[in-house]
Order: structure tokens, then sequence, then C-alpha cells
């Protein structure tokens, strides 16, 4: 995977200033006294409304409603606020203020969400249903001549070409629909790492199918 | 288009992909760009890569576009993410 290109960041002034109002966070919260308090608690109130608007817009994805839903949104508020605090040195003003610490919040909701589920899954993690493969891509039943001996064979590569990570990864995620922020949760591990390793076990599975002719080649899309 | 196609383009792997850590680390910058210019895909391309093959990321995307410019702002999801 590349390194993100880097723009002008949109919130400095020509001569590197922060815009008024991130000026503002970034001094109050990075002081004391009764001033510190009263920016600690705007944030909180703005994380807070960011983070209930997140789990109302997340609420056909989620088995949870009502008081369950609000309190999610609070520990996820009140956790970002911890992080923002934490981190405000490191605020670079590359974008505004708001903006920043909104993405922390937004983060914290999905982290949240992921525990949620981690706590009640709806399919053992250790579960394996290669049956329901072509159900996942939206194959057509109507083709199964066609793609049967595809999933055989990319279910051979996943036995011999992967390891047991990326094996563990792909199965729970593809296999069984696992959502990867559940298995963060589950592996004690990070969502770049799980992401990274099954980016790898994709390649490494499109190479298989390439090789032995299920799959056209297409060298430009692979690394 | 076989049949297949679907499995297909989930196993194709972009080189360009930022990857989960370094696209949170410019999502920021990426929302107020595309609210702003609408050319965040071009600007950041790795994003963008990543974005066209993560759920959680495109999730964290598409609630920081709302929580930014309002619901509507969602909209600009197909045209930021290839989707």
């Amino acid at each position: 995977m590349a390194s993100a290109d880097l723009t002008t960041p949109e919130s400095l002034t020509s001569d590197g200033v922060l815009d008024p109002e991130s000026a503002v966070w970034v001094r109050r919260l990075g002081g004391s006294g009764s001033e510190y308090d009263e920016a600690v608690t705007r944030l909180h109130e703005l994380l807070l409304r960011v983070t209930r608007s997140e789990v109302r817009r997340r609420r056909g994805q989620l088995p949870i409603a009502g008081p369950e839903l609000d309190d999610l949104a609070h520990q996820a508020a009140a956790d970002a606020v911890i992080g923002v605090v934490a981190k405000v040195a490191q605020f670079r003003g590359e974008s505004r203020f708001s903006t920043w610490a909104c993405k922390f919040a937004i983060f914290e909701v999905s982290t949240k969400i992921g525990r949620h589920f981690w706590q009640k899954p709806a399919v053992p993690m250790d579960a394996e249903d290669w049956d329901r493969l072509p159900d996942r891509f939206g194959l057509d039943p109507a083709g199964v001549a066609e793609w049967r001996d595809v999933i055989a064979a990319l279910h051979r590569a996943v036995d011999d070409e992967l390891t047991d990570r990326q094996r563990q990864i792909f199965v729970a995620i593809v296999v069984n629909g696992t959502p990867l922020d559940i298995l963060v949760v589950e592996l004690g591990s990070s969502r770049n790492a799980i992401y990274k390793t099954l980016f790898d076990a994709r390649r490494k599975l499109r190479a298989s199918l390439v090789t032995n002719g299920y799959l056209a080649d297409d060298v430009s899309r692979q690394t | 288009m076989s049949s297949w196609g679907s499995l297909e383009r989930f196993l194709k792997t972009d080189p360009a992909d930022a990857g989960c850590a370094e696209t949170f680390e410019l999502l920021d910058r990426y929302v107020e760009r595309e609210l702003a210019h609408g050319d965040a895909a071009e600007q950041f391309p790795g994003v963008a890569a990543h974005l066209s093959s993560c759920n959680p990321c495109v999730q964290d995307f598409e609630g920081l576009l709302a929580a930014i410019a309002g619901p509507a702002g969602s909209s600009r999801r197909e045209s930021t993410t290839g989707r």
C-alpha cells in the first residue's frame, strides 16, 4: 500500500496561522483553570451532538435502539473528548479544529459498535461455512456451473496459499461475514493491521486464480 | 462480465491504497477538501483508493461528512469513493 499525497492545508492562513476558532480551541484546551474546564465542557457538547447524530445515522445497521443507543453515543463522546484533549498538542491546523475533533468522535462510535457486537456475536468466530460464500458475493444461482469451480479453486487457494493469520482473517470477514471492526476487538488488533492482512490475502488469492486460469490477468492493478 | 464479477472486484488490490491508518490521519482534510472544492479524490488518491475497498473507513468518511456538512453531504459519497 502507498502513502497518500498531501495537499496544502485549507485552514491555515498564508502566513501559517490557525483560523481564529481553531486557535481559541487550542489555546483553551492547552490551558488550565476555568477556561480549560469550559472548553472541555463545550468540546463534550460538540462531540456528543456528533456521536448522537452518528448513531442515528447508523441505527438501521444496529440491533439496539433507545437508551442503549444513546448510552453508546455518550460513551463514544466521553472517550473522544479524552482522546482529543490528549492529542491537542499534535493538532497542526491542517483542517479546522472542529473537523479534526469530530473525526475522533466518529471513530469512537465505530469502535463502540464493534465492541457491542463482539459482546453479542451473531456468528461464532470459529464457524466456517463456505456454502454461504456465493450469496455473499451475489452469485447468480442460475450460473452455478460457471462459478462453482471458481469457488472451489478459491477455497483451495485459501487453504494452500495463505498464512494462518491471513486465512483466519479471510474466513472471518469474507466467509463468515464478520465486520472488520468486530474482528479488531476479537483479535486485540487494529483496523489497519487487519485490513493490511486481508489486503495481502486478496492479492495472493487473485494471483493464484489468475495463475490457474480462473481469472484474467490484469498486471497493472496488482502489486 | 462474468457472474463472479463481484468476487473478482473484491480480490483486486490497488497499489495506491493508503490503508486505514493513513486514511484516518487524512480524513478531516479529505472531507474539508471535498466540501470546499469537490476534488478530494484527485488531491488524495491514496485515500480515495482505500475508500473504494474498506467499508469501515467509508462509514467513518460518511459520518464525518454528515457531521460537517449535514446529512446531505453524504450524497457526495459516490463521487469521492468511486463506489
